[in-house]
């Protein structure tokens, strides 16, 4: 809950509300007073990364991924259609490893995809086998022609054009009418007949069954997380989603082939959508850090990486947006956590010249960046993390793993500021090469 | 008067619509299709150079596979059987099992095509059976093994295996996502390319071409 001035309070303020209400577990009762007090240490340090000091020593973060899953002998589809394996799978790579942070591995609620008809994406057990991670399916979910549609009400094309594409179950929400029948007596009846049809009625059976079903998966997982927490005093650092506006318009509407088409067919519609997506985005984030009590907002990002665009595209089509979802992210005292994906070395220099972004207000994790050159122009004002790569975890030697902690810890951790982690979801690790990354980690991560 | 150095900068400047028009005019005006293919295929050499030397990205290259499709689709009517040029040889190529992501695999196909290979896209998903028969039927001495996620490794090794057992001579590469040169070790591939510039780089290589 927020405190009643949080209108009056300034960002600097919110962050600190914030962060005291994730580093004391939102006043949840700990086990013993072990896990309290490890719980303590750990948000602690976690902080005083993001605020650019050097902490006890480098926060350790393991992504999680279907590495979990294997690690118990389960498969990924259990982990979207077995909430009792998933749960154990989950405990169990907490209580097998020393790890510091949560890790969360692909555990989602498949029947309530099912009930929808999700056809966005494949995942285990529905139309990949069980031992595949769910991929997201390239296509044109949204017109290029449509452009003005989203640009007008963005929220009236999901409902009636988006989601009869992507939800196979919610075919008859392009029927839906508008609600401002609900401004006059004579107009309700207008307004509320076409949900009477039976067509609309099974779609909205479908819909309030999904709802269930993901109420049901929200309580399995809270728990999960709480447990973890409560018993090994370990924190969850994923607090929500959000993503940069352009990434929205190009993931999952208009498609890789459809946006970049855009960029020369359409350049003032996908700015223009780009900035009316942006509240969207930020209420995403903001929401989401509200109900979690977690400020860490994860911003998954894609389509601005190296090689996708050239720099003066960045600036005119991706980084405006990425700028004003941070700052509004900030604004309201959450912290974007920015999983930057694929390589950045071409973009380092425009973010960090911008100035614009407060020091010690946001986190980055890196993939294929260069680190050093990260942290050279990073490292004065934001936090950054990476950059493990994802292959040594499967077929590297746990020594190979032991000397890229080592020079990853030579380069990044000096002064603070720094958390190790992989760069990419781990699906496939030996244990070896786990207790390798998370020994090495707390060897040469000491201050 | 429209002239092939038209189309040519049209093309390389991003022109979509200068492009297909001009390719129009130049038949129109008596050009026959093969010069106006070779001018397209300047065009992409071009363009491909600038996305080697780092001038020229995804989007430019799509927008370029683009008009290279409308200015065939206008010279196609007029093409005769003996006018296609020899192609360096084939390329089998596909994203492996398991694993559904293609942009990186499509700007590979594009590349290697430009570079003058014939490329048997396998598309995505494609199990280690499939590589081994596309192999066979097209006699192809180079296989490309795309794959996004981590998940991809134990299939590309698969594939790997599959190929020398069904006694494939020739040589696999392997890239995307999370691969690197510690996974053509763990699949056994001949190489790992970093990008698209490499896999070129690669079959050019292994074609005994530069």
């Amino acid at each position: 809950m927020l405190p009643d001035n949080w209108n009056g309070m300034t960002p600097a303020e919110r962050l600190e509300f914030r962060l005291a209400g994730w580093a004391s577990a939102g006043g949840m009762e700990f086990a013993s007073p072990e896990a309290k007090e490890k719980y303590e240490i750990r948000t602690k340090r976690f902080i005083d990364v993001l605020k650019l000091k050097e902490p006890d020593m480098v926060p350790v973060e393991l992504v999680g991924g279907g590495v979990i899953a294997r690690h118990a002998g389960f498969t990924d589809g259990d982990m979207m259609y077995d909430y009792e394996k998933a749960t154990s799978a989950s405990l169990k790579i907490h209580e097998d490893f020393d790890i510091d942070y949560q890790v969360a591995g692909n555990f989602w609620p498949g029947p309530m995809y099912d009930r929808l008809g999700y056809k966005l994406y494949k995942w285990p057990g529905h139309d990949l086998a069980g031992n595949q991670p769910y991929q997201a399916v390239e296509g044109e979910y949204m017109m290029a022609d449509e452009y003005a549609e989203l640009i007008n009400d963005s929220e009236k094309f999901m409902l009636r054009k988006y989601f009869p594409r992507v939800f196979e179950s919610l075919g008859a929400f392009s029927m839906l009418p508008s609600f401002w029948g609900a401004t006059e007596l004579p107009f309700v009846p207008f307004m509320m007949t076409p949900f009477g049809i039976p067509p609309v009625q099974e779609a909205f059976e479908a819909f309030l069954d999904a709802a269930k079903l993901s109420l049901e998966f929200m309580g399995a997982m809270g728990a999960l997380g709480g447990q973890i927490a409560a018993v090994h005093g370990i924190p969850g650092t994923l607090g929500g989603f959000s993503k940069v506006p352009f990434d929205f318009i190009g993931d999952t509407l208009r498609g890789t082939k459809g946006i970049m088409l855009d960029m020369f067919r359409r350049p003032d519609d996908v700015v223009a959508a780009s900035d009316a997506l942006l509240p969207m985005a930020i209420e995403f984030a903001v929401g989401n850090a509200n109900a979690s009590g977690n400020p860490f907002i994860y911003i998954v990002m894609h389509k601005g990486a190296d090689g996708f665009m050239s720099n003066d595209d960045f600036k005119r089509f991706y980084w405006p947006g990425f700028k004003k979802l941070m700052l509004g992210i900030i604004e309201q005292g959450a912290v974007p956590f920015n999983f930057v994906e694929g390589g950045y070395n071409s973009r380092l220099d425009i973010i960090a010249e911008d100035g614009d972004i407060p020091p010690g207000t946001t986190m980055w994790m890196f993939d294929k960046t260069d680190i050093a050159e990260a942290k050279k122009k990073f490292g004065p004002w934001a936090a950054i993390g990476g950059n493990i790569p994802a292959s040594l975890f499967m077929a590297g030697t746990p020594e190979q793993m032991r000397d890229k902690v080592k020079e990853t810890m030579e380069i990044a951790a000096p002064g603070g500021g720094y958390f190790m982690t992989p760069g990419a979801v781990i699906d496939h690790a030996t244990d070896a090469n786990i207790e390798a990354y998370l020994a090495a980690g707390k060897e040469f991560g000491k201050y | 008067m429209t002239t092939t150095a038209d189309l040519v900068a049209a093309i390389t400047e991003m022109r979509e619509d200068d492009a297909a028009a001009y390719a129009r005019e130049l038949i129109d005006g008596g050009t026959g299709p093969v010069p106006i293919l070779d001018a397209c295929r300047e065009a992409m050499d071009i363009i491909g150079k600038r996305f080697e030397e780092g001038d020229a990205f995804i989007p430019e290259l799509i927008l370029a596979g683009e008009m290279l499709k409308s200015v065939t689709e206008v010279v196609k009517p007029h093409l005769k059987s003996g006018d296609a040029e020899e192609a360096l040889g084939t390329i089998v190529l596909g994203t492996v099992e398991g694993d559904i992501h293609d942009i990186a695999k499509d700007i590979v196909a594009f590349m290697l095509e430009i570079n003058g290979f014939e490329v048997a896209d396998l598309g995505v998903d494609v199990a280690a059976a499939e590589f081994v028969k596309a192999v066979g039927e097209t006699g192809a001495k180079i296989v490309g093994l795309s794959g996004f996620l981590t998940l991809a490794y134990d299939p590309m090794k698969d594939t790997v295996a599959a190929l020398k057992a069904a006694g494939f001579d020739g040589k696999v590469m392997v890239g995307g996502g999370q691969v690197d040169e510690s996974i053509r070790e763990y699949t056994g591939a001949d190489a790992y390319g970093k990008d698209a510039m490499a896999a070129v780089a690669l079959a050019k290589k292994w074609s005994g071409v530069d």
